[in-house]
């Protein structure tokens, strides 16, 4: 098994594609923090413009923590996105090739196949969400520095200290990395469906989509759809920003997710069994 | 050529597969011995491909069964895999590596411990050792085919299965491949199984051959049995065929003559009977322009063929 891991992080480590995201994130987050430099007041009393009558802010708001915070909230279509470009391809991108004939004619199981490229496919979104993490905390803190977070959910603006922050973000980048998982998985079933990584991509960024606006809508039909969506545990990584922190809420959500990864690795290895390799 | 051996290495009984409503493979029957050259022939879209992919677990048939090296496939696939080194259709590689990355995946997925030394022993013997390190992405069609066939030796597998290996080759390459069959039949005794649409290719390398058509088989048998059985149809071009006609009446030719076209006269007969006729036509007077044979087999190859277009 771990030949076959090696071979398929090979494979997708020696494509074009997959630099994309981590480039796309390489030029985002540093434009971000260009952008800060020039505007980061402005945001900031942007947020607190309720409360500047009644308190004085003292102290280094804009800084690393702040940032990575707003980072962190693209996580919910943008860097889904960037997932999909090569979850969508790892099974569907065998099939245009024809690879499959070179692989599969070979002493492997399909199951060790599928779950080599599964296992391959989670490491690559874990490593994009780690240079996430990487390009928001690390180089944010070489030019702003840290200091405390200010935070506004719901109708509360929460101020951490900055000694009570880097843990949330450890958790809040891992659980980011749990849901984003989510989105590989999604993505590898649809490419177990095609022979071409076009459509997985577009159809796991149409389920979002549609997931998101779906949970958007303030409609009691639709509010009630909304604990069944997968895209609505994605952005629970916001409840270690709560104060206090449900834990049990984020082991809850923890165990949806991961039941929503079995489901989608269950059906594609499922499905792959099955298939007739006519490509 | 007979069976070098009595040992069954494939086969295959009552195999179907259809793909919803098109039958593709419909209880097909076949045994393949030890140092065979097998010939699988038949038109495009007989069914060759889809018999071929489910000899090697990439598709799954309806109903049927195919044993290798004695073992049930579908039981004990991964042992029988191990000994098998195939192309299925055109070969297909991961075109942003080079060859010898390709054949490096291939290696460590193939069961055996493969050594680089190994690896360019193989590209030696295709003629791609000096393009080792060459993206495949920049290779033609016929290297590509080569490259497929470096992989199928690269475990030194007992059976190979090659599907259509000259498709796309030039007469240099075609002559190549055929060659490198026969050395691997005759010097390394591998048991092959031959898929092609060309008679004359089969004919060239195999020594027992099945023509399937529409998924059945039609023709099966001994190669040189097949051909000596089936008489050749030969055609005379000559100056006169009215006068060609008036000399055959009352001799053994003249039931022999099956067809005349303009100055074109077909006859059924066998290869050493040509020069007897020749000689017969030029003693009465008869110009022989040309004497064009097709044997029975290719005709009725050809006729399948035809069918199908």
């Amino acid at each position: 098994m771990f030949t076959l891991i090696s071979i398929e992080l090979y494979k997708i480590f020696r494509k074009w594609r997959t630099y994309i995201g981590f480039i796309a994130i390489g030029i985002l987050v540093p434009i971000i923090h260009i952008a800060m430099i020039y505007e980061g007041k402005n945001t900031i009393d942007f947020m607190t413009r309720n409360i500047q009558q009644s308190f004085i802010f003292v102290g280094n708001l804009l800084n690393t923590y702040l940032i990575s915070y707003i980072v962190l909230n693209s996580l919910t279509v943008h860097i889904p996105f960037l997932i999909t470009l090569v979850g969508g391809d790892l099974l569907a991108g065998e099939a245009t090739a024809g690879t499959y004939r070179l692989m599969l004619t070979r002493p492997i199981t399909r199951e060790k196949f599928v779950t080599a490229k599964f296992i391959a496919g989670v490491i690559y979104t874990n490593l994009l969400i780690f240079w996430l993490a990487l390009m928001s905390l690390v180089v944010g803190y070489f030019i702003f520095g840290v200091g405390e977070l200010l935070i506004i959910r719901g109708d509360m603006i929460i101020i951490f200290e900055k000694e009570d922050i880097l843990w949330r973000f450890v958790g809040a980048y891992g659980y980011a990395s749990l849901g984003m998982t989510v989105v590989a998985s999604l993505s590898f079933l649809f490419s177990s469906l095609v022979e071409n990584a076009i459509g997985p991509i577009v159809s796991t960024m149409a389920v979002i989509i549609v997931f998101v606006i779906i949970s958007a809508i303030n409609v009691d039909l639709l509010q009630s759809i909304k604990p069944y969506l997968f895209t609505n545990y994605i952005s629970s990584w916001q409840l270690f920003f709560d104060q206090p922190v449900d834990f049990n809420e984020i082991l809850k959500s923890i165990g949806i997710l991961i039941l929503h990864i079995l489901i989608f690795f269950g059906a594609t290895l499922i499905i792959f069994r099955r298939k007739d390799i006519l490509t | 050529m007979k069976s070098v051996n009595s040992e069954l290495v494939i086969e295959i009984k009552n195999l179907s597969k259809s793909f919803k409503n098109l039958i593709a493979v419909d209880n097909l029957n076949i045994n393949v011995f030890q140092g065979d050259v097998f010939g699988f022939l038949g038109p495009n879209g007989a069914g060759k491909s889809t018999t071929i992919r489910m000899l090697l677990t990439l598709i799954k048939p309806n109903k049927g069964s195919i044993k290798i090296f004695g073992k049930d496939l579908f039981k004990e696939r991964l042992s029988i895999l191990r000994n098998i080194g195939a192309i299925v259709e055109k070969p297909d590689f991961y075109g942003y590596l080079p060859a010898i990355k390709n054949l490096e995946i291939v290696s460590k997925i193939s069961g055996h411990d493969i050594s680089k030394k190994r690896i360019m022993e193989v590209l030696e013997l295709v003629g791609l050792a000096e393009r080792y390190k060459s993206k495949v992405k920049t290779f033609s069609h016929g290297m590509k085919q080569r490259l497929g066939i470096a992989q199928a030796l690269l475990h030194n597998p007992d059976l190979i299965i090659l599907d259509e290996p000259t498709t796309g080759l030039d007469p240099m390459g075609m002559k190549e491949i055929r060659d490198l069959i026969i050395h691997l039949s005759r010097d390394l005794k591998k048991t092959i199984f031959l898929s092609s649409h060309i008679l004359y290719e089969v004919e060239q390398v195999a020594n027992r051959m099945i023509i399937i058509y529409k998924g059945t088989a039609r023709v099966e048998g001994n190669v040189k049995d097949l051909l000596n059985a089936t008489n050749l149809a030969v055609t005379f071009e000559v100056n006169d065929s009215e006068k060609a006609k008036d000399i055959l009446n009352e001799t053994r030719w003249k039931e022999k003559l099956k067809n005349v076209s303009g100055q074109k006269l077909e006859f059924n007969i066998e290869n050493h009977e040509i020069a007897s006729l020749n000689k017969y036509f030029v003693e009465y007077g008869v110009d022989v322009y040309s004497i064009i044979p097709t044997r029975s087999l290719e005709e009725y190859f050809l006729k399948i063929t035809q069918e199908t277009n």
